[in-house]
Formats: structure tokens, sequence, C-alpha cells
């Protein structure tokens, strides 16, 4: 294996502390117990007391919640059917209008996805709640769901599906038994995208939104506008932590899969 | 039948949801402003039959965007997104190149690691992110107080609020979408030629420049657009950072919408950023799509 030159170690070592010293001193200071980011009055978990109390926050993270486990639910039921119409179906009569439509959305500015959302929903006069913003959410998810899962399907062997239909499935149970656990973790990591683009989403959210429904992003949005707040600090901490938790998880898990996978291929070899 | 169901159903949810919203956006561009609700006109009204269509497009006019061209805060916001956008990718480039340069020299077993590393920023929130530096760039914040504690300056620097802290925001936040195209080409870079290069009397420097950059050269275009098409728009990074001074385009779109209620004119600088990002998202896809043939 190649040594890692000084230059790499330095340049590494110093883009990894940018990326995550911030973060670090949002933790560290969400324990302080003093109003002020410089001065250190000491530990104190008072932020997290008072952010607990702040039933604004909670409401504001219940509907974040929501919208985000609706929307990406059905962000990837509509994205893996629009995978499937791009890497399946071939030629149909517009076909460019549609992988147009899919792409387009990555690529828009929010402020655009957002104010003609708003102008369609008004045009239609809809209520707006907590409706339009799964609305809003599903149709920007299923884009990046499809992206996700259209490259897994690209690469998958179409002759399996042939031959659970020669050994008798019905399209239905080829595609049950034998596309959808081939093509599940591509499926999965596009629900997660999509659940973390939904709970990470202020500026869609903002337009989609009516008066009587607020999203976590756009309460901490309001108050980070005021100034800094110390309550944001304990409030970062914990998404902080429960981001890094997933994380840990995840990759614990997928690694176990991998071995596992491992496994079962030289069990199969020496049997 | 089933190809029909399977077809309809996100065809028609992106037609309703995606395409009609913007053509309406197009359409109140070219509307005029008026003092009711909805705060524009014409209407599109088709109880009146064939003259009531006819009248509506003879109502539709481009005034909202001679607006744009006369007043030169629209003129200003334009030039300055594009600049910030612009510098702001050049220094994620400078500081994403030899991060991801490192990461694929580094061993095996430590990539999956700094993968990671690098990933687990993305996962967490846009917003909290550039909220972290609030507390760093202010005046009596941990940058100002540490560079006064060292005794490096006498007085404190105005970082927040100014265009500098919106570049710390962007370069910061889309860092990772430099990183990880850069280092996917540069992972798949034959070691090979690099001695080859050697062999035929380079030094490790002239075989960087001449074999290196140029084959990660599909990478770094990816970077780039995956910086500046989001950062052009942006809305979140100059308004926590930028406060009042700085001029970006998705700043202005937001105020023309909210606190104006100008909807025809917001529209209309809608339709005007879309028209300036349509070349680099055309680019950006060519390159996409070069990148795919040549992985095949």
């Amino acid at each position: 294996m190649r040594r890692m030159s000084g230059f790499n170690l330095v340049s590494l070592t110093l883009g990894l502390a940018f990326l995550y010293l911030p973060m670090l001193i949002l933790v560290i200071y969400s324990f302080n117990a003093s109003k002020l980011v410089t001065v250190w009055a000491g530990f104190s978990t008072k932020w997290y007391g008072e952010l607990l109390r702040n039933e604004a926050f909670l409401d504001a993270a219940l509907v974040t919640l929501r919208v985000a486990v609706i929307s990406s639910t059905i962000a990837t039921v509509l994205g893996t059917m629009a995978a499937f119409m791009l890497v399946r179906l071939g030629r149909f009569a517009g076909r460019t209008l549609f992988s147009g439509m899919i792409y387009a959305p990555l690529v828009m500015p929010d402020v655009i996805t957002g104010l003609s959302l708003l102008l369609l929903f008004i045009g239609l006069s809809v209520d707006r709640g907590i409706f339009t913003i799964v609305l809003a959410h599903t149709t920007f998810c299923m884009c990046y769901v499809s992206v996700v899962v259209s490259s897994r399907l690209g690469s998958f062997d179409i002759s399996l599906e042939e031959a659970a239909r020669d050994l008798g499935c019905s399209s239905w149970q080829a595609f049950r038994l034998v596309t959808l656990p081939i093509i599940a973790p591509a499926v999965i990591s596009g629900w997660l995208l999509a659940f973390t683009l939904s709970l990470d989403d202020l500026v869609i959210s903002s337009f989609a939104a009516g008066p009587s429904s607020t999203t976590l992003p756009m309460k901490i949005f309001s108050a980070v506008r005021l100034g800094v707040s110390p309550e944001i600090n304990a409030l970062s901490t914990i998404m902080i932590g429960i981001v890094a938790f997933g994380v840990v998880i995840f990759s614990i898990m997928s690694k176990r899969a991998t071995v596992r996978q491992q496994q079962e291929e030289r069990d199969a070899f020496h049997s | 039948m089933r190809r029909l169901t399977l077809i309809a159903l996100p065809y028609l949810w992106l037609l309703a949801l995606f395409l009609v919203p913007f053509l309406i956006v197009v359409k109140i561009s070219l509307s005029d402003v008026a003092l009711a609700r909805p705060p524009y006109f014409p209407q599109f009204d088709l109880s009146a039959g064939w003259s009531g269509i006819r009248d509506f497009f003879s109502e539709l006019d481009f005034e909202n965007f001679v607006f744009l061209t006369t007043d030169d805060l629209y003129w200003r916001a334009y030039l300055s997104s594009l600049r910030i956008a612009f510098l702001s990718t050049v220094f994620t480039l400078a500081i994403g190149f030899p991060m991801a340069y490192a990461m694929a020299s580094a061993s095996r077993e430590w990539r999956p690691t700094l993968m990671m590393l690098v990933i687990l920023p993305f996962w967490t929130s846009f917003l909290i992110r550039v909220y972290s530096w609030m507390g760093i760039l202010s005046n009596n914040g941990l940058l100002n107080s540490f560079l006064l504690w060292l005794g490096v300056i006498d007085q404190p620097l105005q970082i927040m609020n100014t265009e500098i802290a919106v570049y710390i925001g962007i370069v910061y936040t889309y860092l990772p979408f430099m990183i990880l195209p850069v280092y996917s080409t540069l992972e798949k870079l034959d070691g090979s030629l690099l001695e080859a290069a050697e062999d035929l009397g380079c030094t490790r420097t002239s075989a960087f420049w001449r074999v290196t950059v140029p084959l990660s050269k599909p990478g770094i275009i990816a970077g780039c657009f995956l910086v500046f098409i989001p950062a052009l728009g942006e809305f979140v990074i100059p308004s926590l950072l930028g406060g009042s001074q700085t001029l970006m385009i998705g700043k202005v779109l937001w105020e023309e919408f909210f606190n104006n209620r100008d909807w025809p004119v917001a529209s209309a600088v809608a339709v005007v950023l879309l028209a300036i990002l349509i070349i680099p998202i055309i680019l950006f896809q060519r390159n996409e799509q070069k990148q795919r043939e040549a992985d095949q």
C-alpha cells in the first residue's frame, strides 16, 4: 500500500477539521450555561430543558416527521415506477418529456419550485397545510428516488426475471420474488434519501405551507434569523446525535450483511 | 393495461405538480400586478369562450421583463449571484480537490471510512450547518475572540453579514458535492499510467498536471456544476450569513414575493433565473451522458 504523503495528510486533516469543527463547536456550546456564544459559564443542560418545554418546536418536529414519512413513502413508490419506465419501457410517446421532468427538479432552484407550486395551489384554491407540503415534497423526492433506483435497475440482469416467468411466475410474482429483493437496497437508500431531503427542506415548505402548518426547519429559520439562540444549539445537537446514531447503526448493519453474504458465497462454493 | 397504469401515475403526477405549475409561473410573469386577490391580471376566464381566451392572450405582455432591465437592483442581483456562485465553485474546487486526491491515495481499508466522513455532513441538516457558522463568524463570535486573544487583530473583523461569510457558507455546505465526483474519477485512475509517465521522464509534479488532472476532468466538471448550479439560486445561505448587503437573486425573488407581494415580478425573476441556468444544466447533462458512455 502506498504511504500517505505529508501534503495529503495535511490537506485531509485540515479539510475534515473544516467539515466537523463548526458542528463540534455547536455541540459543545449547547451545554453552555451562558446565553452568549463566547462566554463559557459552565456546563449546563438547561437549554435542553427549555427546548423540551417549548411546545411550538415539538409540534413543528411532529409535523416534519409526519410529512417526511408520508412523502418519502409515496415518493419511493412513484420514483420506483418512474425508474422502471425509464429503464425498461424503451421508447414511448412523451419519453423525452418524462425524463426531462424527472431530472429538472434535481437542478431547479428551490425558490422556483416553491414559487410555482404555491401559485398552483392558489390557482386551484387548495387550502395550504400539511397536505400541500406532502404534495410538494413527494414531487421533488420522487425524482431523487428514481435516479437512485434506475441506476440499480440498469445493472439488473433481466434474464433472472425472464427465468422466473418461464418457471411459471406471473409478472407480479416475478417482480415481487425476484426483482424487488434485488433492487431492495436501492429502494431503501432511495427512501432514506427522500426522508432526509424532506426533513431538511426549508424553502419549498415555506412556499407550500399554510399559516397553520410549520415545519421544524421553518421554525429554526425564523428563530435563527433573530440571532443566535442557545435553544437552537440544543436542538441541533439532538439532530446531529440522531443522524450520527442512525449512520453508525446503518453501517454496522451493512457491514454485517456484506460479511454474511461473503460467508454464504463461500459456503455455496464449498458445498 | 398494467403498462398504462405504470406510465400514467408518475407521468400525471409530474405533469400536474411540476410542469403545469411552472407554466403558471411563466403565465403570471406575463401578467400585470393588480390590487386584488389574486394580485395579478388577467385571469383565465373559460366561461367567456373563445373571445375570452383571445382577450386573455392580448393582455399578456413582457412588461415585467422590461421592468427587470430598467431597475438596476435586478441586474446587480443576477451579476452578483453569478460572481458568488462562480468564485465559491473555484474555492470549493481548491479545497475539495486535494481532499479527494488524498482520499484516493489513502490505503484501501481507510477509503470507506474517509468516504463516510465526507458524506456524513450531507445527512445532517443543511440549515444547521449554515447556522453553525453564525456563532463563529459574528463580531463577538469565536473566530474574532480567538484572533483577538492571539493578538493578530485589535478590533473584531466584520465577517458576518458580508459576502465573505456567504462564500464560507457555500464552500462549507457544498464541499461534499465537489469531493465525491472528483474522488470517484481519481479512484478509478490507473496507477500504472503515472509510473509510465515517470518512466518517460516526467517529474511527479508534471505527471500530476499532465496525467492525473486531465484524466480527472469529468469528475472536476461534474463537481463544479454540482456546486455552481445550486449556489446560483441559493436562498438560505445569503439570508442567514450575508445580511442585507449581499444581493443574491434567490433572496430577491423571495422578498419580491413575500414582502412586496409583487407576484408577476417575482415570476419574471424566476423565469430569467431559469433561463440563465439552462446553459449550465444542459452542459452538465451532456457531461454526465459522456461519462456514462465512457463507463460502459
